[in-house]
């Protein structure tokens, strides 16, 4: 069955027709070209297909394009303010937290949705008592979610540091 | 995937009654296990009825001093809760050790109680599967079953469930409002999965399209004093090998009251009545959790891959409960 | 310029999500292919019923092996898709559907309906089993066996004896980005954007298995996000998406597998089983060195990884004997994956080594030094540049070394160290040339066919080329994974910045030769890869040490690592912003496949049953906690032009012992058989 939705995608309306078995990642990927989030594993087990919906992280294999008609997506490609980068973006560069990059939109994804929720002060399976300033072992632990072969997870790490600071 | 026509229901008792009257319908709540049902064709149904916007997404204080959390509401959101993670910190513990970010983000309380086991086998249709196709046979029990029961299996299903969520509810006596199509009733969190038995197919003793609205959890001075443990393979995004969901109450060195439920061990979250037992009015030490685990475990019946739980499943309880008794001193 | 830490070139794409992998390049109006997988592990197909698949509105083709069109050469029978009915191992392609949208793609798969004349199959790696074969050579054509003096006569006099047998489980690659073949035939011509770590080898094995001129078949790969061997080496799928296109009229498809089809499809390491052997005199000194490897291939395609390989060079020994057997299953075809032969095989002695080590009363750095050659004991020439010695102390020194025996207490929590060898050779691979063409605007472009798969070679070349022609990186435009280029040798055997960057300075040397320092637009010259008369005189190769510290639960099992270091000793760097990053990664997957990685294979069945990322687990963030990498400084004037030995592997190796070390520091206890998880370390 089809259905039209209407998805705001790196602040553009984007209108577009969907088999209700569309995933949002699908829906992205395959019928508005838009290539951003990746496909690493289409059964939320690695985190390649985060992006912010609604300012949120989320994965998007696992959500049904029709369940969010009128959502707000943000993209690692929308996350720029013009020409500059991201200050996690630029942070990923500054400290080479990625190789093939892959995994890379994903991760930049989640860590912007990430910074936001400690921010607010939502604690992680690691935190002790009250939240902290986020140190290496909450980093780690709220990026779990987003796997990473070529093994950056060091850079990435450093690269949040710099971005949170 | 089979075509489905999408719903989006305006009240409960639509929800239900759209979900009653059509065999082949499923609840949508955040998508995270039944999408992934979908794609692997473990889960078959030809209409989904959205309720992940139904107004049940509140977490309130109830009169009596409880909590009532809305089916709803996101997991992030209940895990980061201030109400949550000051009187119940094993429930928000233990939210908060499963999935990721991203995905609690998006799943549900009902969906979290709701979701189905990981066994392989079970999630690849190619493969026999008691669970999925009653008479089909278990490959797990003699396959790979590092993941499997050691307690209240049956030689049908050796599954275990997967939530961390449903442990900590289990072991804070809560109960769980459902709606079905004529009335509405509660069921106790202990209640709610069942074992495997001869129906290995039946999870939970929900009946087709009734819908959970809400889970309270009632208000004891204990619960502020619990912990949730997860013991797994790597450390993080992963399921359990054992899980505790505790609370203790210490005086004077000796414990005066205790809550256990394990995860990992069973078809359903393990309230460990006996252990319970065993822990009130001893001494808080070492050997007494030793030996209250050992009391919950005697009955254990482990599988080739996972003769190590129930040593694992005791150390688990016994490190836990020496944390909580350590806090109280 | 060599050497510098230049940041990506590749960078700023790769962070907006715009830099496109195979699935993303645009084309016009795609087709989407699902594959259909045999679900027996040996026979027959006796029928494929596609009626109901061809029902479904959107199907456009359905293949099956009775309509799929002729390949021109079967000889691989790993790529002999849809060929015939024959079936050699579950998830073998037996099918394929084309529609216009994925969603109906896989939909109609699950309706094709396959009936098999079932046989009885073999999946069962033993040690003992009686049909174990020795293969002609083992990987890439090294000897099966070898032996030298007497093993057993000195086994049997030594002081000191390790006689121990260690194994390592199947594991597979499981790059991020899922192999994907997008395939488009323009009449005779066949455009592939493909993820692989070499278009110009995807060229040649495909157009001689099509049966087409290799100039009408063009692989596009400007990024790949990740391969680790398993795209080194063509598989099924590519094959599968040319025949697919086919059958669309002239439109493009789009084959992406699924993670779950990839534990059948793209090649594994296969499981190892190493029965070591160590002899020594009191004092640590190795008098006899054995060790003897089990391991599985496929029945239909023979691939003999050469686990016994780095026991051959790594310490001093009167008496040494490597063996290599086989058993041939109904499983799928072994295939390459990071560091083979070098990663398994440097689990089992480093683990006996330190077994020795504690038998002799030694520190285990103490005895490797004690055994260092003055010359490659397999070969007997002289080693171009070793520095493990060097490695081992600076490790030691940097680590806080505590000599690997101590284990101590941290609350509930029991800490020890580890230290293992590491080393891989050094490879250079032909076939390779450049071009070099000065633009109008004033800018060097610099072509060959290479791959970036995150191994930084955007960057690296640049740095390069920048270098040998005397400019500014900036003024240098590489452009590189496109078989339209020239043609260049597979990014694996971490060959590639060797072999593509040493034909690039030789091209250099040719523009310059010819257009001085003031070249004119349009001025072009080419290169060939030039020959290394020094490769024949000594042993190259790349050492290293890794060091780990481990904390393993005293009451739960739980183990984790929490320091972990390498010291590298791998000739010139590059890059050491994208070197320290290929090291780290490379410690990450050793890590993980010492704690985590295990494809479990059920014999009754003959697959993977963990086949996804939630159960074949890979090391998450917060499993990698402090790591660190350095190099040395090592100067070798006989590898190449570029003094550069190659690094995209060597992390891995050795990383698993020290590990497996540093949990028996911690514990007392041994574990021989990876991974090493919590139920292992459980009192």
């Amino acid at each position: 069955m089809d259905a039209e939705i209407t998805l705001r995608v790196d602040g553009t309306e984007r209108t577009v027709v969907v088999d209700t078995r569309t995933t949002l990642l699908d829906a992205l990927r395959e019928r508005l070209g838009v290539m951003s989030p990746k496909k690493g594993c289409d059964h939320g087990q690695c985190g390649s297909c985060t992006v912010l919906l609604d300012g949120r992280r989320v994965i998007t294999c696992l959500t049904l394009a029709a369940a969010h008609d009128g959502a707000d997506v943000t993209t690692a490609a929308g996350l720029a303010d013009g020409a500059a980068l991201h200050p996690v973006q630029q942070a990923f560069l500054d400290q080479d937290a990625f190789q093939c990059g892959y995994c890379t939109p994903g991760q930049i994804c989640s860590a912007v949705g990430m910074l936001d929720e400690a921010g607010r002060g939502w604690p992680s399976a690691v935190t002790g008592g009250e939240p902290g300033p986020l140190d290496d072992a909450e980093i780690r632990e709220r990026m779990s979610g987003n796997l990473c072969r070529c093994g950056a997870y060091a850079g990435i790490v450093r690269a949040i540091e710099q971005a949170a600071r | 995937m089979i075509p489905f026509d999408y719903r989006r229901a305006d009240d409960v008792l639509g929800a239900v009654t759209l979900v009653h009257e059509h065999e082949n319908a499923a609840f949508l709540g955040g998508g995270t296990n039944l999408v992934d049902h979908l794609k692997l064709g473990v889960a078959n149904p030809d209409l989904l009825v959205d309720v992940s916007r139904l107004p049940l997404d509140h977490v309130e204080p109830l009169p009596d001093g409880g909590v009532r959390i809305g089916a709803a509401v996101r997991n992030s959101d209940l895990a980061a809760h201030p109400l949550v993670r000051r009187r119940y910190p094993v429930l928000s513990q233990a939210l908060l050790s499963g999935a990721s970010g991203q995905i609690r983000n998006l799943a549900t309380t009902a969906g979290n109680l709701l979701q189905r086991t990981r066994c392989v086998y079970f999630t690849d249709v190619t493969t026999p599967c008691n669970k999925r196709e009653p008479g089909s046979g278990c490959a797990a029990l003699a396959g790979y079953n590092r993941y499997h029961a050691v307690l209240g299996a049956s030689p049908h299903c050796v599954a275990v469930h997967p939530s961390d969520l449903a442990v900590a509810l289990v072991a804070l006596d809560a109960v769980i409002h459902v709606q079905g199509p004529d009335s509405a009733r509660t069921i106790r969190a202990e209640d709610l999965h069942r074992l495997p038995g001869d129906e290995p197919d039946r999870d939970t003793v929900l009946a087709h399209g009734e819908l959970i609205t809400a889970v309270d959890v009632p208000d004891l001075p204990i619960t502020a004093r619990s912990r949730y443990r997860k013991v797994r393979d790597r450390a993080s995004y992963a399921f359990a090998l054992v899980s505790v969901a505790a609370a203790v109450d210490v005086e004077d060195g000796t414990v005066r009251d205790a809550r256990v439920a394990f995860g990992g061990l069973a078809h359903k979250p393990w309230r460990a009545h006996r252990a319970e037992e065993v822990l009130r009015g001893a001494p808080a030490t070492d050997d007494t959790v030793r030996q209250a685990a050992e009391a919950e475990l005697a009955a254990a019946t482990p599988l080739p891959d996972n003769a190590f739980k129930p040593r694992m499943a005791t150390g688990a309880l016994v490190a836990t409960l020496r944390e909580l008794t350590r806090e109280q001193a | 310029m060599i050497g510098a830490p230049m940041t990506r070139v590749d960078g700023p794409a790769k962070v907006t999500g715009t830099a496109p992998y195979a699935f993303e390049h645009p084309v016009e109006h795609p087709a989407y292919v699902h594959p259909v997988q045999a679900t027996v592990a040996r026979g027959r197909v006796r029928n494929v019923d596609t009626a109901a698949a061809e029902a479904l509105d959107g199907v456009l083709a359905v293949l099956t092996p009775g309509n799929a069109p002729r390949l021109a050469s079967t000889e691989d029978r790993e790529l002999a898709v849809l060929q015939s009915d024959e079936v050699a191992f579950r998830g073998q392609l037996v099918g394929a559907v084309v529609a216009e949208t994925s969603e109906v793609a896989r939909h109609a798969a699950s309706l094709v309906e396959v009936t098999y004349e079932v046989h009885e199959h073999d999946a069962a790696l033993r040690a003992d089993r009686d049909d174990l074969y020795a293969p002609d050579k083992v990987n890439p054509s090294f000897p099966t066996d070898t032996e030298q003096g007497d093993v057993d006569a000195a086994l049997a006099a030594a002081a000191v004896t390790v006689d121990e047998t260690y194994t390592t489980p199947m594991e597979h690659n499981n790059p991020m980005e899922p192999h994907t073949t997008v395939a488009v035939w323009a009449g005779e011509e066949l455009t592939l954007y493909d993820s692989t770590q070499g278009v110009h080898p995807v060229r040649k094995t495909l157009s001689s298995v099509l049966g087409v001129d290799p100039e009408h078949v063009r692989v596009i790969a400007p990024h790949v996000g990740g391969g680790f061997g398993s795209k080194g080496d063509q598989h099924a799928h590519l094959v599968l998406a040319a025949l697919a296109a086919r059958r669309t009229g002239g439109r493009p498809v789009k084959l992406a597998l699924t993670r779950q089809q990839m534990f059948a499809l793209v090649g594994y390491r296969t499981p190892t089983i190493q029965h070591v052997r160590l002899g020594a005199d009191a004092d640590g000194g190795l008098t006899a060195i054995s060790v003897d490897v089990v391991e599985q291939t496929s029945r239909i395609k023979e691939f003999a990884e050469q686990t016994g390989l780095p026991a051959r060079h790594l310490y001093a020994a009167a008496n040494r004997r490597t063996t290599h057997r086989l058993a041939a299953l109904d499983v799928p075809a072994p295939s390459w994956m990071r560091a083979p032969g070098e990663c398994p095989g440097m689990f089992g002695p480093e683990v006996a080594m330190d077994e020795l080590a504690g038998a002799c009363g030694l520190d285990p750095v103490e005895l490797r030094i004690r055994n260092e050659p003055e010359v490659d004991p397999d070969s007997g020439k002289p080693f171009s540049s070793r520095n493990l010695v060097a490695c081992l102390r600076a490790g030691a020194r940097r680590f806080g070394w505590d000599g690997g025996s101590r284990a101590r207490r941290d609350g509930e929590w029991l800490t020890g160290m580890g230290v293992a060898s590491s080393t891989y050779p050094v490879h250079a691979l032909p076939g390779n040339s450049a071009t070099i063409r000065y633009t109008a605007d004033g800018r060097y472009r610099v072509e060959i066919g290479a791959a970036d798969i995150g191994t930084g070679t955007w960057t690296t070349l640049t740095q390069i080329a920048a270098d040998a022609l005397g400019v500014e990186p900036d003024r240098v435009d590489l452009r590189i994974g496109d078989s339209a280029l020239p043609p260049a040798s597979v990014a694996g055997g971490s060959s590639g910045t060797i072999s593509w960057g040493s034909t690039i300075v030789e091209t250099a040397h040719v523009f310059r030769d010819k257009f001085g320092d003031d070249p004119g637009a349009g001025d072009e010259a080419r290169g060939d890869m030039p020959a290394n008369p020094d490769s024949e005189r000594f042993a190259m190769r790349s050492f290293g040490a890794q060091f780990a510290e481990v904390r393993v639960h005293a009451d739960t099992g739980e183990v984790a690592v929490s320091r972990l270091l390498g010291v590298f000793a791998t000739g010139r760097i590059i890059n050491a912003r994208t070197a320290r990053s290929q090291f780290l990664g490379g410690m990450t997957m050793g890590l993980s496949m010492a704690l985590h990685e295990h494809s479990v294979l059920d014999e009754r069945f003959g697959h993977v049953v963990n086949h996804d990322l939630a159960e074949y687990h890979i090391a998450t963030n917060a499993d990698v906690a402090d790591i660190d990498a350095v190099w040395l400084d090592e100067a070798d004037p006989h590898v190449n032009s570029l003094g550069a030995k190659g690094i995209g592997e060597i992390g891995i190796v050795g990383t698993a012992a020290a590990i497996a070390n540093a949990a028996h520091a911690a514990t007392g206890i041994r574990v021989r058989d990876l991974p090493i998880t919590p139920d292992k370390l459980l009192r």
